[in-house]
């Protein structure tokens, strides 16, 4: 016989159909359950109920599009976050970054007085140049991602406000309210678009298209096939000849590029950056991924994932303020759900990797 | 122990490659060698490889094995001597650059993403995509129906091709691993040490999915450290030890049992039966070890007679 199993051999299903004794039936349900953001998803719908019940203004349309706008701000950098976490790698450096996005396109316009817009495609550069660098150095040193972009979290910190007060003699970059281009641009990344009489910021569609696009690269792409794999095992990998190397400073520069949507958000949101800000922001970013689902250790989450733990994030944030709560309870929140999301995550990769 | 050394220059010299019609191999080795830092893990070592011929390695634990197939994969480069790919000289930059060139392996730790589904495994770095441009997507149901009847068609029958593959056996993976590298049209099959981790049985399966690749028209590598497990499927026997090559022999010209003794060295065996006695080893182990030594130092006998 050419070929044997190397199973015990099944009993000839009589149905000829592909049912299998050893499978079990799996329902829908028990599906959704092998999903890596099921735990998220239980952990959203209990604290939407939570507070639809403590807080009478929670469940009011424009309270809903508050709590949207809030998670949105998180969310659009968990999209990048959640994806190179996926691909086995962390960016500390996400949330100043955001900052220095902004503040290059508000310093850059305001010092040479060109239109706002040369500024805006200049900060895309430099967001996609940093997610570069940090790529770049990752692969050719083969240190961790926390030690390389620990290092550039602290350098754009610095540059942040020392290149502020160089250039606009302040820690706030000055205002670039009255100069060309600032309607359209306000337009572009801050505006609000009113559905059925409310209001809702146009950064939470931008948030939903960033994940859907997210999402169809992750699991219908050959290039989602190579994050996984970076995450899951890069050597492996190597071996059977994905590009590690490109695909790992590919989302680097993807975690740029959301840095630089919302950079250019809180810029004309307003028409001002305070160059200290962003600092920690980068955690938040990190624990939408893992309440979300991801995995810190590569290989296994979601773009959904990472979308929902902001949802939570911004239901925690927004739920305690209209419950009229001490807002000093966030912080406990978001460490509960850290830890409970992590360890569903720890259950997951336990049953996917033990037999 | 001194049965008939291949000679590299009269190897197959009036036979053609039965596909490109030239009379070249597949793949030949002269004198590589490899180090790492000041660590010669490898040095002149020379073989063969040619269209449905299996090849094996031999050598003991950090004889260098792994280390010879993966400058032939791509993942090291040799610093010695040179490599040929049907009679032109190559040095690969990459695994990509090996696979490009028909060359596939199955890894002693099977270069699988453990958390990843069975399909998208099989598909890793060579995935299927319909669509155009920017909006080429995976073919995913195609994607999974291949791997289903392929894997059928080495006798795996898969519960779900959505599993993790990590949830499968070692010899489920392994199967995983070489049907891959058949269905990607590989020329050169290089298998590093497929039998080390399994059972009687399971080394048996594998071990037949060998002769099919050879009978499908591959070359095979087949690198263990089981002359058990080399001798029945092999036609070239490699013998490696401490980075050197020790010996390099055409199946018709040597016994199993000269394998053996070569491999484990008769000199080595009786000092370990020594001192396992001396240590106060277990009187049945000490007595086996003896038995080996008696006939390693039985067939050295024979061979040299022969020779002489
Ligand atoms: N990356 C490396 N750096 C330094 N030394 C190495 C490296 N890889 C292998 N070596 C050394 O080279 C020698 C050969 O190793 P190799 O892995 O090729 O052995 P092997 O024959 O495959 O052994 P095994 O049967 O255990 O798989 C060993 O002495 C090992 O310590
Ligand atoms: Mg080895």
């Amino acid at each position: 016989m050419a070929s044997t199993t190397t199973l015990p051999p099944a009993p000839a299903s009589k149905s000829g159909s592909r049912s299998d004794e050893r499978m079990g039936r799996r329902s829908p349900f028990q599906k959704l359950l092998g999903r890596p953001e099921v735990g998220a998803l239980v952990g959203a719908v209990v604290l939407f109920i939570f507070f639809s019940l403590v807080s009478s203004t929670f469940l009011t349309p424009s309270a809903f599009s508050t709590v949207l706008y809030g998670s949105s701000t998180i969310g659009i950098m968990a999209v990048g976050v959640a994806l190179l976490m996926i691909g086995g790698e962390f960016d500390l450096s996400a949330g100043v970054a955001v900052i220095s996005s902004a503040l290059t396109a508000s310093l850059f316009s305001w010092y040479f007085s060109t239109n706002i817009w040369v500024g805006v495609v200049l900060a895309l550069g430099v967001s996609l140049g940093i997610g570069f660098i940090n790529g770049y150095i990752l692969i050719k040193t083969k240190l961790p991602s926390f030690i390389v972009t620990l290092a550039t979290f602290l350098m754009l910190t610095g540059l942040n406000l020392a290149l502020t007060r160089a250039v606009g003699g302040s820690v706030s970059s000055p205002s670039i309210a009255t100069m060309d281009g600032f309607a359209s641009a306000r337009a572009i990344f801050a505006s609000s678009i009113n559905i059925a009489g409310i209001e809702f910021k146009n950064t939470i569609f931008i948030w939903i298209i960033l994940v859907a696009v997210a999402s169809w690269i992750l699991l219908r792409t050959k290039v989602g096939n190579w994050i996984f794999a970076v995450g899951g095992d890069a050597n492996a990998a190597r071996a059977v000849g994905v590009p590690v190397t490109k695909t790992k400073i590919g989302l680097f520069m993807a975690v740029g590029f959301c840095g630089w949507i919302l950079g250019m958000h809180n810029l004309f949101a307003f028409d001002a950056v305070q160059s200290g800000e962003g600092v920690g922001n980068e955690f938040l970013y990190i624990i939408a991924a893992v309440i979300g689902g991801c995995l810190l250790t590569g290989g296994y989450g979601s773009a959904v994932g990472g979308a929902i733990g902001a949802f939570i994030f911004g239901m925690a944030n927004k739920g305690i303020v209209y419950a009229q709560w001490n807002p000093d309870w966030f912080k406990f929140f978001l460490g509960l759900m850290l830890l409970l999301a992590t360890i569903v995550n720890l259950i997951v990769k336990r049953r996917a990797e033990l037999k | 122990m001194n049965a008939k050394q291949i000679d590299q220059q009269t190897l197959l010299k009036d036979e053609k490659d039965p596909l490109t019609h030239t009379p070249v191999h597949l793949l030949s080795l002269d004198g590589v060698g490899k180090h790492y830092g000041n660590i010669i893990a490898l040095r002149d070592v020379t073989m063969a490889v040619d269209n449905g011929r299996v090849t094996c390695v031999l050598g003991d634990n950090g004889a260098g094995k792994s280390t010879l197939i993966k400058i032939i994969a791509g993942l090291h480069q040799h610093d010695e001597g040179v490599l040929h790919i049907m009679g032109t000289e190559r040095k690969f930059s990459s695994p990509r650059d090996a696979l490009d060139a028909g060359i596939a392996t199955v890894y002693q730790d099977l270069a699988v993403v453990p958390l990843m589904p069975i399909w998208r495994n099989f598909f890793l770095g060579s995935e299927l995509t319909t669509g155009w441009g920017p909006f080429k997507s995976m073919d995913v149901q195609k994607m999974k129906d291949i791997t289903l009847a392929e894997l059928a068609a080495m006798g795996i029958d898969l519960r779900d091709v959505e599993q993790p593959i990590g949830q499968l056996s070692g010899g489920e993976r392994q199967c995983v691993a070489i049907a891959r590298a058949v269905y990607f049209g590989a020329k050169v099959l290089i298998l590093d040490e497929p039998t080390a981790a399994l059972g009687v049985k399971q080394s048996g399966v594998v071990l037949r999915y060998i002769l099919q690749a050879r009978d499908r028209g591959l070359g095979v590598i087949f690198i263990t450290h089981n002359p058990h497990h080399a001798f029945p499927v092999g036609d070239r026997f490699l013998l490696l030890k401490r980075g050197k090559s020790i010996g390099y022999y055409d199946k018709k010209d040597v016994t199993l049992e000269e394998l053996t003794a070569q491999m484990a060295g008769g000199a080595e065996l009786a000092e370990l039966a020594h001192e396992l006695a001396e240590l106060g080893g277990h009187s049945d182990v000490v007595q086996e070890v003896q038995a080996e030594v008696a006939e390693v130092a039985e067939v050295a006998g024979v061979s040299s007679q022969r020779q002489g």
